[in-house]
């Protein structure tokens, strides 16, 4: 149920795992060295059974909830995670990871590469969401774990939820992909396509070598304003914006006239403040190459996990991962005889309904790990 | 018998007993899943649901009843041949608008099949018909000609004759008016016709 009051933990500290070894990447390339931004919640118990590890979506971070010291936000999963929320941390250890290709801490396009002393640039590898999840094993055994109670994620958080499953069943015990797909369709592609060029055709990326001159900020603003649009929906544009006209008058001809105009430039100018451009590009090629059954059937991957326990949510106004992408991976989890749940969550925001339904979340999840948490 | 101080519905009392325990169990349009939980809970079951209506699966999230939220007149294709020993279809199936199509795939799904539903042809709903000329209401049949959900109003002796035409197997029938168990002239005095069904094979003998 919800609570009203909802406490945020404060005092959180990002902190950094270096992994020991190179990380051989899907292409065939290795990278090293390896750093990895992360965050906990709660307390991990004496028999460190009782983590839960959450993962983000394109432009997430490791910091999912509570307040940096020095910080007026909270993190992207507040409303889930904390003190009696959905991912109660009075129970739970949670943790959260910067994945790898990203650009808030974790080894990126825009870490130094150690051969030129330079940004890596264009010159960082390709990396898969197998990859992200390689090497988010690397810091689960690092702390420790050897069983995750779940894994959880929205989004692209919901495809490393799903990559988890593949790779690391027998460290498992549930799974809870939100408002994801286990492979892009051409539609979710082509959205990432438009955001990519956007990026590139702003002369200011010279091939991705800007990190000594301006970033290519109206690139990736526009690639921003493509995703914010996405990520909302026909009625929650209409109920946040209408027809409304922005107060100011137009400077020009073309100035934003209506809020929504107005709404999307705002949120692409904060964007750039925050986010790298050639991360944007490697993380969304990442997503458009992610196919969990390789091209063949889901079910005998998920034969490989007969004990995982699956959740699987989706959003009825999602229009960017439709529910029916939820629904091939209920049915390929009954194929291979897995315990799934399956909730068809009535929201008008659109996919980003996974970030802000918290109520409805809280319940289904919450109730699920009860079973975890009894054990 | 009763679930953490609930009582329990007498056609869920019936169900329960025909089903053996660690059975892996379907339960398709599962309400609230409070059957389910039962016999998982006490029947060490493997049994989970398909439900559309949003306050059940919430309610059946938290009994801990696995629930697919789906239609089933299309959740049904998800399954393989033989996935479960039982598949449940209680005061689900005349609310079906394809019946027939979600008769036919339950029996591909299940083993056996349990088929509950309200008798039209109940001495009550006859006397409303016949005396008062209207469409009948009654404890089973609560709802009146306009807000009620079932699409198909059938009797027990229908369903006798359907499973008959249809070469299906009845392994038991119980017929119940309230707590009541009925066995003489079931089609006048039961208000609810519990059957067990399988498809038609060499041990067919229609009941």
């Amino acid at each position: 149920m919800v609570s009203t009051m909802q406490t945020s933990i404060m005092n959180v500290e990002t902190k950094y795992f270096h992994l020991k070894h190179d990380l051989l990447l899907e292409s065939g390339e290795k990278l090293s060295p390896v750093t990895l931004a992360y965050e906990t919640y709660g307390t991990l118990n004496d028999e460190k059974s009782n983590a839960i590890l959450v993962l983000h979506a394109l432009t997430g971070d490791a910091h999912a909830a509570g307040y940096h010291h020095d910080e007026d936000s909270t993190g992207w999963w507040d409303l889930m995670i904390g003190p009696g929320k959905a991912f109660d941390t009075d129970k739970f250890f949670v943790i959260c990871s910067n994945v790898i290709g990203g650009c808030k801490g974790s080894t990126g396009p825009s870490s130094v590469n150690p051969k030129t002393g330079q940004p890596y640039g264009l010159d960082f590898p390709i990396v898969s969401i197998k990859d992200m999840v390689n090497a988010q094993s690397h810091l689960i055994k690092g702390l420790g774990i050897n069983k995750l109670v779940c894994v959880a994620g929205g989004s692209m958080g919901g495809m490393q939820v799903l990559q988890w499953v593949a790779s690391y069943p027998e460290m498992l015990k549930s799974a809870i992909p939100i408002a994801t797909a286990a492979k892009h369709s051409p539609q979710q592609i082509a959205f990432d396509e438009v955001g990519r060029q956007a990026i590139m055709a702003d002369p200011n990326w010279s091939d991705g070598h800007y990190y000594l001159k301006s970033p290519p900020t109206r690139g990736l603003a526009v690639a921003r304003m493509i995703g914010h649009i996405t990520y909302m929906s026909d009625i929650s544009m209409a109920e946040k914006f209408g027809r409304n006209v922005k107060p100011e008058k137009r400077k020009q001809k073309f100035s934003p006239d209506y809020e929504v105009e107005g709404y999307l430039q705002y949120r692409g100018d904060n964007f750039v403040k925050r986010f790298d451009a050639n991360s944007y590009l490697y993380i969304t090629k990442a997503l458009d190459n992610f196919d969990l059954g390789n091209g063949g059937s889901l079910e005998k991957v998920f034969k490989q996990a007969p004990n995982v326990r699956f959740l699987v949510i989706a959003f009825k106004s999602d229009w960017l991962y439709p529910a029916y992408q939820s629904k091939e991976i209920v049915r390929a989890c009954k194929q291979a005889h897995l315990d799934v749940s399956y909730y068809e969550i009535n929201s008008t925001y659109g996919h980003d309904a996974f970030l802000l339904e918290a109520a409805e979340q809280e319940h289904f999840i919450g109730n699920f790990l009860k079973r975890f948490y009894d054990e | 018998m009763n679930n953490n101080g609930k009582t329990i519905k007498p056609d869920h009392r019936v169900i329960f007993d025909i089903i053996p325990a660690n059975s892996r169990v379907l339960d398709l349009g599962c309400g609230d899943g409070e059957l389910l939980s039962l016999l998982n809970n006490q029947k060490n079951t493997k049994g989970s649901g398909i439900e559309i209506d949003e306050l059940a699966v919430r309610k059946c999230a938290e009994l801990g009843v696995s629930v697919s939220q789906l239609d089933i007149e299309n959740g049904l294709s998800d399954y393989d041949d033989k996935s479960f020993d039982y598949v449940i279809l209680n005061e689900s199936l005349q609310q079906v608008v394809k019946l027939e199509l979600v008769l036919k795939e339950t029996l591909r799904v299940g083993e056996h099949v349990i088929v509950g539903f309200p008798n039209f042809a109940y001495y009550k709903s006859r006397l409303q018909m016949f005396f008062g000329g209207r469409t009948p209401v009654t404890r089973s049949l609560p709802n009146m000609w306009y807000d009620t959900p079932n699409l198909h109003f059938l009797s027990i002796a229908d369903f006798i004759t359907y499973c008959r035409d249809r070469k299906l197997t009845i392994k038991k029938a119980i017929y119940l008016d309230g707590n009541r168990r009925i066995r003489f002239l079931p089609n006048l005095f039961a208000q609810i016709g519990i059957f067990l069904i399988r498809n038609g094979g060499k041990d067919n003998k229609n009941g």
